[in-house]
């Protein structure tokens, strides 16, 4: 396509504007497009990190990728080499349907497959939740173990505690069977 | 004209009219965080009817966030490509958004210090922007405006891989801090090769002027976080911290070694360069870049009679052609321009009287 322009020089930018409903294109060479002041449109985009971890995708595991290709997000459809040739994903649902090729990519790029950051105030909570959980049965274990009874007995009511505030959420771990029968039946006694 | 350019174009009580740490040497900081809304396609796969309401939808919850209280949330579609462009160069948009405005929009702040795209590549990107060195700030500015938005909307996030992003190079934290920085003393040493390896080595990107992909334009990097899986943000944020003040450090030596080694010739290019700044008839914005930073080196040295950090950084946003033709109010060639720009900075850079 030809520069809108100049109609000399083969179009390199080109710009969708909508107004009113009506769809302006612009299709401008790089003289006519520096000249528009669009120059900083033009510096940009050949070493993104998108670019680099779609050539590592390709590049590092071109069988796997071969073998892979076809398979699809069962939610929006993306399939895997459409992917690869995107460098981006379709829906959120993808990471679970391309979960084994993703997370080989993942561990090169970012040397984890586990996130440790922020998490949204429920989902937080939830996490926060769990290690408390985690927290405190541990420590019950650990007090039914020194038969530290009356301790135990305190704890197995800030984990009941936690578990009914939990109501309506992802149900917690339930404490090992033989730590709350020992602990129930001994609390309050001479430990 | 959509954008309300009367209130834009004057810098009083925006973020980048202020002042910041080590502002000699970082222009300014910027924290963003990409966050997809759950049971959707992300943008560059979602149908348009999917796009437009999710458009809808997040104007309507990011009226609602206490730092847009008298904001407009503007549809790109309703902006000229020059207002675009004047969005790009005022760092409030990416490429991506001035190319191609369909479903897409955005809000900032009146000090213009935070911001939210919608459809961008992810669904919301919240930036939030600082003068000088100010991760911590910007981080929290920016994930205020992120807690206020969850009450109002499902994010897209897995236990495992945190919050999901449409390119996997985002996803975990979503976020990417970046530093705006100055290091004409190791470009003139011929060690900011070196120094950058060494960046790029402990997982930093850097970047030209106007980010991803983009060319390095008087000796200004930007150096930014790649990685945000398996990491909290404050571990990101403190390593990038830390390098940021090594690299300034080696800039600091390399500024002694040029001192010592090429005083006269480095103050007589500051002094050169100010001359042409004030004196051109004709000036491009590029050539405006390469002036400004040379100027800049003379400041951080210490020289007299010199303007100062803020005029230099007012000057590099207010020359550039998207500013020039929206002051103007018209449309200009670049020939225009580049007078107009000579003009404008003379007048700028002019001695009290």
């Amino acid at each position: 396509m030809k520069c809108q322009i100049c109609s000399q020089a083969e179009a390199i930018v080109h710009i969708k504007e909508v107004r009113d409903d009506r769809v302006n294109e612009l299709h401008l060479c790089e003289k006519c497009a520096r000249e528009k002041g669009f120059h900083s449109m033009l510096d940009q985009g050949k070493a993104s990190l998108a670019n680099q971890f779609i050539w590592m995708a390709e590049n590092l595991y071109p069988d796997a990728t071969a073998k892979v290709g076809h398979i699809q997000c069962a939610t929006c459809g993306l399939t895997y080499s459409d992917f690869v040739q995107s460098g981006r994903l379709g829906c959120p649902d993808c990471y679970t349907h391309f979960g084994p090729q993703l997370k080989q990519i993942l561990r090169r790029v970012h040397g984890s497959v586990r996130h440790v950051g922020r998490a949204p105030g429920k989902d937080g909570e939830v996490f926060e939740r769990r290690q408390k959980a985690q927290r405190l049965h541990e420590e019950l274990e650990r007090a039914v173990e020194r038969e530290e009874y009356e301790r135990a007995a305190v704890l197995r009511d800030q984990i009941r505690l936690l578990e009914e505030s939990a109501a309506g959420s992802p149900p917690l771990s339930p404490p090992p069977e033989r730590v709350d029968e020992r602990a129930c039946g001994d609390a309050g006694g001479d430990a | 004209m959509n954008l309300p350019v009367a209130e834009m174009v004057p810098a009083d009580g925006k973020w980048f009219a202020g002042t910041g740490p080590l502002q000699d040497a970082i222009l300014s900081t910027r924290v963003r965080l990409a966050r997809n809304l759950r049971g959707h396609r992300f943008p560059p796969k979602a149908l348009p009817e999917e796009s437009n309401r999710i458009l809808q939808r997040a104007a309507g919850c990011l009226r609602q966030v206490p730092e847009f209280e008298r904001a407009t949330f503007h549809a790109m579609e309703e902006l000229s490509t020059l207002e675009r462009q004047f969005l790009l160069e005022r760092h409030l948009i990416s490429h991506d958004l001035a190319r191609d405005g369909r479903h897409r929009g955005l809000i900032f702040s009146a000090d213009e210090s935070v911001g939210v795209m919608v459809n961008e590549e992810d669904h919301l990107r919240i930036q939030a922007l600082a003068p000088g060195f100010q991760l911590d700030q910007c981080f929290t500015a920016a994930t205020r405006i992120d807690d206020r938005l969850e009450g109002d909307l499902e994010y897209a996030f897995s236990e495992d891989l945190g919050y999901l992003t449409a390119c996997p190079t985002n996803v975990g934290t979503g976020m990417r801090a970046s530093v705006l920085i100055h290091l004409p003393a190791l470009v003139l040493t011929r060690r900011i090769k070196k120094v950058l390896t060494g960046v790029n080595q402990v997982g930093l990107a850097v970047r030209g002027f106007y980010g991803e992909g983009t060319d390095v334009l008087g000796n200004f990097f930007q150096i930014s976080n790649q990685l945000t899986l398996g990491e909290k943000e404050s571990q990101t944020l403190l390593s990038l911290e830390r390098v940021i003040h090594q690299v300034l450090e080696y800039e600091e030596k390399a500024r002694e070694v040029l001192l010592k080694d090429a005083g006269d010739q480095i103050r007589d290019k500051v002094v050169r360069a100010l001359g042409v700044l004030t004196h051109a008839y004709l000036l491009s914005s590029e050539e405006v870049i390469g002036l400004a930073s040379a100027v800049r080196l003379g400041v951080t040295l210490g020289m007299p009679g010199l303007p100062d950090a803020r005029t230099l950084h007012a000057l590099l946003l207010y020359s550039q052609p998207g500013h020039l033709q929206i002051a103007a109010g018209a449309e200009m060639t670049s020939r225009e321009r580049n007078a107009m720009r000579a003009r404008w900075i003379q007048e700028r850079l002019a001695p009290p009287r």
